[in-house]
């Protein structure tokens, strides 16, 4: 079965939601990978403003080019575990929900359960099928970063796998690889 | 001699290059399509469907497999009775690199130095191999390289004295490691033997070989298909969500050896490995 759920994402679904569960997201959200972490990172310690509204579902993807008359190129996630070092700072700052690929570490877990977050695994090396999902896309910080730039995106049915739910359960821990 | 001009390996190159990095090779889309059928979870054929419908996006809307278009690695094999005219034989596949890349929408994954990370917007330069060889013509054998999976990649110095269960379990602790972070099901290149940086190269290059094809030594053909077994066994599955297809081959390439050691080396490729081989 899957799920339908709205950005942002209400408290009450996202408790209702366990790790296992396939969901389709319909809604806003913002990419932000390796560099746009540091720099959100360094605003949140630095006390200044912040590009991204609080609260704001985070992706972790860099696209491809958008081809003429298309929205955005290929747009699948990102290895997650490259942004362990700084999700816990932003989940404690109100980016409690996030989507990317693969295991996350003990602190990420903690900082998620503790803040009743969500942690959702996306289809990696699908970037062609995310594409389709994508109906809006706008380039709305860091530009000069070109593809690790803070792209605005509106998807529809965008796929995704529960893989830490906010009782802090992990998909990928419950059983050895 | 044969002449060739650099304007003509410019073009070949960039050709290479943006289809490289678009489509799924279309023995492992074969190999996914088979592998559907006999998959008997539920949720891991699921996946592999995903799979299968990302490769048709790609190829119905010209958008890359996967968004990471990779370094662009190019094995280039000259033959000895070649002459390239007009100009530098490096600038000209860079420059190849830069166009496909342009032309096909690649994404620009390049910064020009380690520390300073700066982007140089062109997707080059690429690394380049080179090799001479018999004959008048050039391969040029491309590997859009992501690097979810190269990060995955180890090496080990094992003793001379190593049994194949060694190799094996350093093999299988690798796969392990990448896990869901690169990807799966995974491509594995393996180098055995020559030197640290040699066996490194050779587990790059068995990337490049066919779904099914085995080793032409016989002990190591059978090596491939016990590592191939035994990581189906690691649960990994489709995107790492569980399942009985971890690995969608295993390939080893060898080499002599020092009679000190036995380098090992392991390159994990995604689902997404992406190569070509044109001759030109
Ligand atoms: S590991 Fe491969 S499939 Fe995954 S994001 Fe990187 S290039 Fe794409």
């Amino acid at each position: 079965m899957i799920i339908k759920i709205n950005t942002p994402i209400a408290q009450h679904i996202i408790n209702d939601l366990n790790s296992g569960d396939y969901v389709e997201l319909t809604g806003t959200i913002y990419t932000a990978r390796d560099q746009a972490h540091k720099k959100l990172t360094d605003a949140i310690l630095a006390n200044k403003s912040l590009p991204v509204p609080v609260n704001s579902v985070l992706y972790y993807a860099g696209p491809s080019p958008a081809r003429p008359g298309e929205v955005i190129g290929s747009c699948g996630p990102t290895t997650s575990a490259r942004m362990d070092q700084f999700t816990p700072l932003l989940v404690e700052n109100g980016f409690k929900v996030c989507i990317g690929k693969g295991l996350r570490n003990k602190n990420v877990l903690k900082a998620i359960k503790k803040n009743k977050g969500l942690y959702l695994s996306a289809f990696g090396g699908c970037g062609a099928l995310y594409h389709n999902k994508i109906l809006k896309a706008e380039c709305i910080a860091y530009k000069d970063l070109l593809s690790e730039a803070i792209f605005k995106l509106y998807v529809e049915n965008f796929p995704a796998v529960v893989a830490i739910d906010s009782k802090g359960n992990d998909i990928f821990t419950k059983e050895p690889l | 001699m044969r002449n060739i001009s650099t304007t003509v390996i410019t073009e070949k190159v960039s050709d290479l290059v943006k289809v490289t990095a678009l489509y799924l090779r279309p023995d492992i889309m074969d190999f996914f399509k088979n592998a559907i059928i006999k998959e008997k979870d539920e949720n891991a054929k699921k996946n592999l469907l995903k799979l299968i419908e990302n490769a048709v996006t790609a190829q119905d809307k010209k958008v890359p497999y996967c968004q990471d278009t990779g370094f662009e690695i190019i094995f280039c094999e000259i033959g000895q009775e070649v002459h390239i005219t007009d100009g530098s034989l490096d600038a000209a596949i860079q420059e190849g690199i830069k166009k496909g890349s342009k032309d096909g929408f690649l994404r620009q994954s390049i910064v020009e130095d380690p520390i300073i990370r700066k982007n140089t917007a062109t997707n080059t330069p690429g690394i380049i191999n080179y090799s001479i060889v018999e004959g008048d013509k050039i391969k040029f054998s491309c590997i859009a390289k992501g690097f979810g999976c190269e990060n995955k990649g180890q090496v080990s110095m094992l003793n001379p004295t190593a049994s194949i269960n060694d190799i094996k379990d350093f093999v299988l602790k690798v796969i392990k490691e990448a896990g869901p972070n690169a990807c799966p099901p995974f491509f594995i290149g393996i180098g055995l033997g020559g030197t640290m940086d040699k066996a490194c190269e050779l587990a790059k290059k068995a990337l490049l070989e066919p779904v099914g094809k085995h080793n032409k030594k016989k002990h190591l053909a059978t090596l491939e298909k016990e590592i191939l077994t035994e990581a189906n066994n690691l649960n990994t599955g489709p995107l790492g969500l569980g399942g009985n297809l971890s690995c969608i081959d295993i390939k080893i390439k060898e080499y002599a050896c020092h009679i000190a050691g036995l380098p090992v080396a392991v390159n994990i490729g995604c689902h997404a490995v992406r190569t070509k081989t044109i001759v030109i």
